[in-house]
């Protein structure tokens, strides 16, 4: 007799416990530590960190090792820590303006006020794999190298006034918030979900916790004709600001930490419309950590989701507040098309029925249209 | 315990637990309408029930018996994996006998055994919105459900019928609650639609990454769409259950050899049990 | 004396007072007024750009004014200001008493369901659950329109253009609107084409005792089917009155220009 499949259980556990082992890897070789990930992979915690919505480099590196590498399931342990963690408060709007500033370039303006900082970037580098880097001994060299570039990184950098504002005054650029807009309490879509259409903070909330990858092919459409936009690099500035708070027992902002963070702002053509002149049009980016790859993503998508409300067309996805905002958490993405794996017997099932009724039903169709021409063809 | 230490009752804190229970209440007071709340990231992903799973979180207690099933059974792997969760989260009785639960949380299938007024079934939905596909954008399909514009819908069953000869929605089949909202029942075979029309117990669906819950209180009139001169219909067997001989419940296809010999077997594995023990029973 | 009904007496069915859309300044429409009786064809000629289609689109309530007024006169629901009204109620007019022909059938089509159900549509969306009678009332209209029954199961993408914008109207005609948008209906169609479009749509209209407000740039098209035209410019109207009068004899210099230019070519 047939006997139901059992073996859920099990086979779970055995899941498990070959994820483990795989996980780890050859014994053999020395196991990676969560410092060493967060101090030499710090391009791939700060991703982590970003999309997970936390900043926390010890766990954003304890989530890329339990998750053996990989990016979205890192996130995805991070989101899942995080959605536990009480709200104790919510910080002070940061001072960006204030930056100790690490990295800060304009594609704008050749020279400014506070210059161009370079900073470490792998923009000028030759991308040749460095074989060096293969033979375990030559890492001692490259320390040295990481030490004598510290010491001229130290020099102090003033805080130094955004590129934007410069435009600002002429009044050629629009203000980085309307009227409106100034005493606004932004929304929480982690609390709230999100209700279309969504204003501007929320909009970069849903941003700032987006796939990197969707957000950069997306930004990059927008710049080939599947959009209208023509954007600059205003500035981008990458260094550590200040983070306050206001205790409910104190009254007054006291410093409660410093976090790193990438900020960009694009500028955009905008052709004016019957209430305003032309004017160059804002778009924004602000991400934990070095990312500037997403940070430049952000503020250019942030720019064509503004469409509406400056009266442009919204023709392309990129332009599509719902299309973009609804599709952009990787954590729901991965979610949504990993869960196909799970078991569909039963609609499965009942698509094999419609298809097979549908199947049969056209068989009868014809072998009644021949049964009825058989007759006519003897006669 | 020691991995559940310094998680809440059921894994979810009691402020987000009361969130959501504000959003069920609101849900059964206007029942098919689906009511956005907080949804909250889970520790396992979007569309493997985390929207059923809050819904279970929120409204657990400590004495309730929980059953979860996926694909009507039991031994599923994410079936298995959702009981474990609330076992070690919660420390509450499971079972896996239909008539012993008092929460039942489910994938994809309604049990057979006939549901009381004292037991809750929490659906787990991948996608709330039954316009989804006729109409992707939810600033425009919020308007069409306070509006009560279904016609859209019923252009998908016109072509069906134009096509076929009948409508060949065979699964997530939509239907209509109190006369009113047009709802998704999830992706439960129509074979369970008729299940839900005035179901004694209270029935919840939590869709997670939608971030959307929905109720039908009980007692409430669920009608599937169709036309006057073609009514709703439900799938039918020529088969009986390989197991049990039942011939009226759902029934899976088993592959039982490399000839693609098959048999049918009863999905829900509770009621397929039960119905070899009791046919055991006078023998013994 | 009592059998003929005064043209004074006669409520007009639109009445559009000092409507006014600007995207920016010169694009758009501005300060437009006039009635619109039952069963009367107002045309709207005018250049690409000279707002016809922004004062189409704000008419027929897909694009909302700057300021101005429209008073429609419905059945259902009495005297209604249009953009102050329910959003409920205008919806409900979309699909009942109103009707749009899109320039592009795809536009106003459903590219992906049959023929039978793109004219289905608009009964079911006012209730109708019966399959059979939605079928055959699809079918009354396709012989209204000149399409073969035997099409009613295909899909519009596999019609021809004239088809298309046919099978538009009848799709729009079933639910017996009073009031019909149209954007340059016979825009892109064949010379030849054109005309049967034309012949039915004057014979629909006609016989259905429709009220049309009708864009175009084809002053041959605006003859053909206008009882009065209004002639725009820059988004504002330059010249209105009786078709053959605007044309046979215009007044204003731009509209000398329009018809001119079509005689020369």
């Amino acid at each position: 007799m047939y006997v139901a499949v059992k073996g859920g259980e099990k086979a779970i556990d055995n899941a498990h416990a070959l994820m483990a082992k795989r996980r780890r890897g050859d014994t053999g070789i020395a196991e990676l530590s969560v410092e060493q990930i967060r101090q030499q992979l710090p391009l791939a915690v700060d991703r982590v960190m970003n999309e997970g919505s936390v900043y926390d480099p010890q766990l954003a590196a304890l989530a890329l090792k339990q998750a053996s590498g990989d990016a979205v399931e890192a996130i995805f342990l991070l989101r899942a820590y995080r959605t536990t963690l009480p709200r104790i408060g919510y910080s002070e709007p940061l001072d960006t303006e204030a930056m100790q500033i690490e990295r800060r370039v304009s594609g704008t303006f050749k020279d400014l006020p506070g210059g161009q900082i370079l900073g470490p970037t792998y923009d000028y580098t030759h991308r040749l794999l460095d074989f060096s880097l293969l033979a375990d001994a030559q890492a001692e060299g490259a320390e040295e190298a990481a030490e004598s570039a510290d010491s001229k990184l130290a020099v102090e950098v003033e805080a130094c006034p955004r590129v934007l504002e410069l435009l600002n005054k002429e009044g050629l650029i629009e203000n980085s918030r309307q009227p409106d807009e100034a005493d606004q309490v932004p929304g929480d879509l982690t609390r709230q979900p999100i209700s279309y259409p969504a204003d501007r903070a929320l909009r970069l909330q849903n941003l700032a916790r987006g796939d990197e990858g969707f957000l950069l092919s997306l930004s990059y459409a927008s710049m080939r004709g599947y959009g209208d936009s023509h954007p600059f690099a205003g500035e981008m500035r990458c260094g550590r600001v200040t983070v306050e708070l206001v205790p409910e027992e104190l009254g007054f902002p006291i410093e409660v930490g410093e976090v790193q963070l990438t900020e960009c702002e694009m500028v955009n053509q905008f052709h004016g419309s019957k209430e305003q002149p032309p004017q160059f049009t804002r778009g924004y980016g602000l991400v934990f950590g070095y990312s500037e790859r997403k940070a430049m993503s952000m503020a250019l998508i942030d720019r064509s989701l503004r469409c509406e409300e400056l009266g442009e067309q919204v023709l392309y996805p990129n332009q599509d507040q719902e299309f973009v905002l609804s599709h952009s958490d990787c954590v729901s993405a991965n979610g949504f098309v990993s869960h196909l794996k799970l078991p569909h017997y039963v609609d499965f099932q009942s698509e094999l029925e419609m298809i097979r009724r549908l199947r049969s039903e056209s068989v009868e169709v014809q072998s009644g249209d021949n049964a009825t021409e058989q007759p006519e063809a003897e006669a | 315990m020691s991995q559940t230490e310094g998680y809440n009752f059921a894994y979810l804190d009691e402020q987000t637990k009361r969130m959501i229970r504000r959003a069920i209440l609101k849900g059964v007071a206007i029942p098919g309408y689906q009511v956005p709340f907080g949804g909250r990231e889970m520790p396992l992903p979007h569309g493997w029930g985390t929207g059923g799973m809050q819904v279970t979180a929120s409204v657990i207690g400590a004495d309730d018996r929980l059953k979860v099933i996926d694909q009507g059974a039991d031994d599923t792997t994410n079936a298995v994996s959702i009981r474990r969760f609330f076992a070690r989260t919660a420390g509450v009785e499971t079972t896996e006998r239909t008539v012993e639960a008092s929460l039942i949380q489910t994938r994809h299938r309604i049990p057979e055994t006939p549901l009381s007024n004292d037991q809750i079934i929490i659906y787990q939905v991948p996608v709330s919105e039954p316009l989804r596909f006729i109409e992707p954008r939810e600033t425009e399909t919020r308007k069409m459900h306070a509006l009560r514009e279904y016609g859209a819908m019923q252009v998908k069953l016109y072509e069906d019928v134009a096509r076929f000869g009948h409508i060949a929605t065979s699964y997530d089949y939509p239907v209509l609650v109190n006369d009113r909202y047009m709802m998704s029942p999830s992706p439960i075979p129509k074979f369970d639609n008729p299940k839900m029309d005035r179901m004694p117990a209270l029935q919840l669906f939590g869709a997670g990454f939608e971030k959307r819950i929905y109720a039908v209180p009980p007692y409430t009139s669920v009608k599937s769409l169709d036309f006057d001169d073609h009514p709703f219909e439900v799938q039918q067997w020529q088969e009986s259950c390989a197991i049990c001989g039942s011939d009226h419940s759902f029934l899976d296809e088993v592959i039982t050899d490399d000839n693609g010999s098959k048999i049918y077997v009863c999905s829900d594995t509770d009621y397929c049990a039960g119905r070899v023990a009791a046919s055991e029973e006078p023998q013994q | 004396m009592n059998e003929v009904q005064s043209w004074q007496d006669i409520e007009p069915l639109l009445s559009v007072r000092n409507l006014t859309k600007f995207y920016s300044p010169g694009k758009g429409c501005g300060d437009v007024s006039f009635d619109l009786y039952p069963g009367e064809v107002l045309g709207i000629v005018g250049e690409s750009g000279s707002g016809k289609s922004t004062l189409l689109n704000s008419l027929s309530n897909r694009l909302r004014p700057d300021s101005g007024e429209i008073l429609y006169n419905s059945e259902q629901f009495g005297e209604l200001n249009l953009y102050a009204a329910e959003e409920s109620e205008r919806r409900i007019l979309m699909r009942s008493e109103w009707g749009i022909v899109h320039q592009h059938a795809r536009d106003g089509l459903r590219m992906n369901v049959s023929a039978g159900a793109n004219i289905g549509e608009r009964l079911m969306a006012v209730g109708e659950r019966h399959y059979g009678d939605i079928r055959q009332r699809a079918l009354q209209w396709l012989e209204a329109v000149e399409i073969e029954a035997g099409r009613i199961d295909d899909k519009p993408s596999q019609f021809s253009g004239g088809m298309q914008q046919r099978l538009q109207i009848a799709r729009n005609l079933v639910t017996h609107p009073r009031l019909i948008f149209m954007d340059e209906p016979t825009g892109g169609l064949d010379v030849s084409v054109q005309a049967r479009l034309l012949d039915l749509l004057r014979n629909l209209v006609a016989n259905l005792g429709l009220s049309v407000i009708i864009v175009t740039h084809d002053l041959a098209v605006a003859r053909l089917l206008a009882h009065r035209l209004m002639v725009m410019r820059r988004g504002e109207v330059v010249e209105s009155g009786l078709t053959d009068q605007v044309l046979d004899d215009p007044q204003h210099p731009y509209t000398q220009l329009l018809v001119s230019s079509i005689l020369q070519n």
